[in-house]
């Protein structure tokens, strides 16, 4: 990263030398700091954004989404990347939401079970429910699949019920996504949660698996754009008073649909334009 | 005298190039034993062994489950393709016609060049679901342990190979000329003379075993706790760094790098077992 870094300090000293006579002003850098979850989806942001202003240059350090609140505080960084509604004493900031960050929960699709309930969810997870007959399926031991330590999806699944990971009685514990859709289908008694954005594409492609609803509400990628999903969050960038200036072109560059395809590349979802 | 110069020349070159080679492995473990500092003096090194899980986010830093899971998924899975890969290896040298020794030999190079993330595919796809059937959740030291075997099986016996096939004909005419069985001959005359060779290759195995991450990852299931059975899921100290490095911070980070470096000592150990082996029985 710090290498990085240096590499593209050399390569805008040479596009100022090549540009001799038009030097570059603070104005032409940007500093963006904060959550893991955001910071990935900012980068490639960045690099676009790099690309089609030739001469700016944008910087992008992760460090949570606290970091992010602090640096725009006290004007360490432009943007902050917070992976979070802000709270109410945060309320001097503002927050512009470039995407949205849903995740559903999946079993096999042949799996009778058509809902649960929070409660059952928090209680199969717990290891309190073992066997999918409890929850009005067929028999069978549930095979609990969780994420590894560190992953947002962790993080926000973990608010969401209220629970802390070593409460968690997992079979299975995996990293990506893609491999919790796989662990899934190949486990008829299998229970997962992952992005929203990769589970719904992986069913229209025919793979085994089943999205089922929260609290009654479907879990698609149209419901988490439009906000009535329960278990998602907004990805913002977040500016000391009112963005202006470059910050502003960054930040209307990055909820514009030039970047859909970069939001999806990521499984978060794009805002509707 | 010109002929000396070149000698002391070429001994120098190579002199350097070598001290590159140890000086970077002294680098690495240099860096690895910075990287993890923040856990070895901040939490204390005890700490990794005594702590009773890996919550890094609630600070509880315990390795030693992850430390098992790794010797038992590598012990079983050498014992396993040793089995087999010698067992192989004598019958292509001694036993096969030779249209099927002749094929057998680049069968197995080229089962020894797929890309463990493939083996690791077909794991997760097919061999776990199959475990699954039987015994739930499938994803499990079992599993580790097979895919692994399959893994090393073609290291094992290659190297088997080549050590037989390098033991001189005159032992084995030898051999022959006293009148021993095909039996006597193979196992009391060119076995023994190959042990060193047939060692070395069981102990680069099981380095491999050790060391490889994507393939167990997607199959041994990552739950961290003790080995108590076949059938239950594991996680080594491989996957540990690959399934959490790119999202941890902090402490968290440092005791990922604590793993990487118990792993290399684990490692080094194997290796200094290995030239104690070879040494003590290269002369037959």
């Amino acid at each position: 990263m710090k290498k990085l870094c240096w590499l593209r300090s050399i390569l805008t000293t040479v596009c100022m030398l090549s540009l001799a006579g038009t030097p570059l002003a603070a104005q032409d850098r940007l500093v963006l700091t904060g959550s893991s979850t955001v910071a990935p989806l900012a980068l490639e942001i960045a690099k676009r954004f790099e690309q089609l202003n030739p001469g700016v240059r944008v910087d992008v350090q992760s460090g949570g989404s606290s970091r992010g609140i602090a640096d725009v505080t006290s004007e360490l960084a432009d943007i902050g990347l917070v992976s979070r509604a802000l709270k109410p004493e945060e309320e001097t900031l503002a927050s512009y939401t470039i995407a949205t960050d849903g995740i559903g929960i999946i079993v096999h699709r042949s799996n009778p079970v058509q809902s649960l309930t929070d409660a059952q969810v928090q209680a199969i997870y717990k290891g309190e429910i073992s066997d999918w007959n409890r929850v009005g399926g067929k028999a069978g031991p549930i095979t609990v699949v969780n994420k590894a330590e560190g992953r947002s999806t962790l993080e926000l699944f973990l608010a969401h019920f209220g629970l802390k990971n070593s409460e968690i009685k997992a079979e299975v514990v995996i990293g990506e996504n893609e491999q919790g859709v796989k662990t899934v289908a190949g486990n008829p008694d299998a229970i997962a949660y992952v992005s929203i954005g990769t589970a719904e594409f992986d069913e229209t492609l025919g793979v085994p698996i089943r999205l089922l609803p929260m609290a009654g509400v479907a879990a698609s990628v149209t419901n988490v754009r439009e906000g009535h999903y329960p278990l998602s969050r907004p990805l913002n960038l977040v500016t000391k008073g009112v963005a202006t200036g470059l910050a502003r072109r960054f930040i209307d560059f990055a909820r514009s649909a030039r970047v859909d395809d970069l939001v999806e590349a990521q499984f978060f979802v794009p805002l509707a334009h | 005298m010109s002929r000396w110069r070149i000698d002391r020349l070429l001994s120098l070159l190579l002199a350097t190039l070598a001290g590159g080679a140890a000086l970077i492995l002294l680098l690495v473990l240099a860096f690895l034993v910075r990287e993890a500092w923040p856990v070895l003096s901040g939490i204390g090194w005890v700490r990794l062994v005594t702590d009773d899980g890996w919550y890094p986010l609630e600070n509880r830093f315990g390795l030693l489950p992850m430390l098992w899971a790794t010797l038992a998924a590598g012990v079983a899975a050498t014992v396993l393709a040793a089995t087999i890969g010698l067992a192989s290896a004598i019958f292509a040298r001694f036993f096969a016609p030779p249209s099927v020794a002749r094929l057998y030999r680049p069968m197995l190079a080229l089962l020894a060049g797929i890309p463990s993330v493939v083996y690791g595919l077909w794991g997760l796809t097919v061999l776990v679901p199959l475990i699954a059937r039987w015994q739930p959740p499938g994803a499990s030291l079992l599993a580790a342990i097979l895919i692994l075997a399959l893994m090393i099986l073609p290291t094992v016996a290659l190297t088997s190979l080549s050590a037989l096939n390098a033991v001189p004909g005159s032992l084995m005419r030898g051999a022959a000329a006293l009148g021993l069985t095909r039996r006597g001959v193979v196992l009391g005359v060119a076995v023994p003379a190959a042990r060193a060779g047939i060692l070395g290759g069981f102990l680069l195995a099981a380095a491999r075993a050790l060391g490889e991450t994507m393939a167990v990852l997607m199959v041994a299931g990552n739950v961290v706790q003790n080995p108590t059975g076949l059938f239950a899921p594991v996680r080594v100290l491989t996957a540990n760094i690959a399934l959490e490095m790119a999202y941890a911070t902090g402490a968290h980070r440092a005791g990922l790098f604590a793993s990487g470096l118990l792993l290399t000592l684990v490692v080094v150990v194997l290796a200094g077992l290995t030239a104690r082996l070879v040494s003590n029985t290269a002369h037959v």
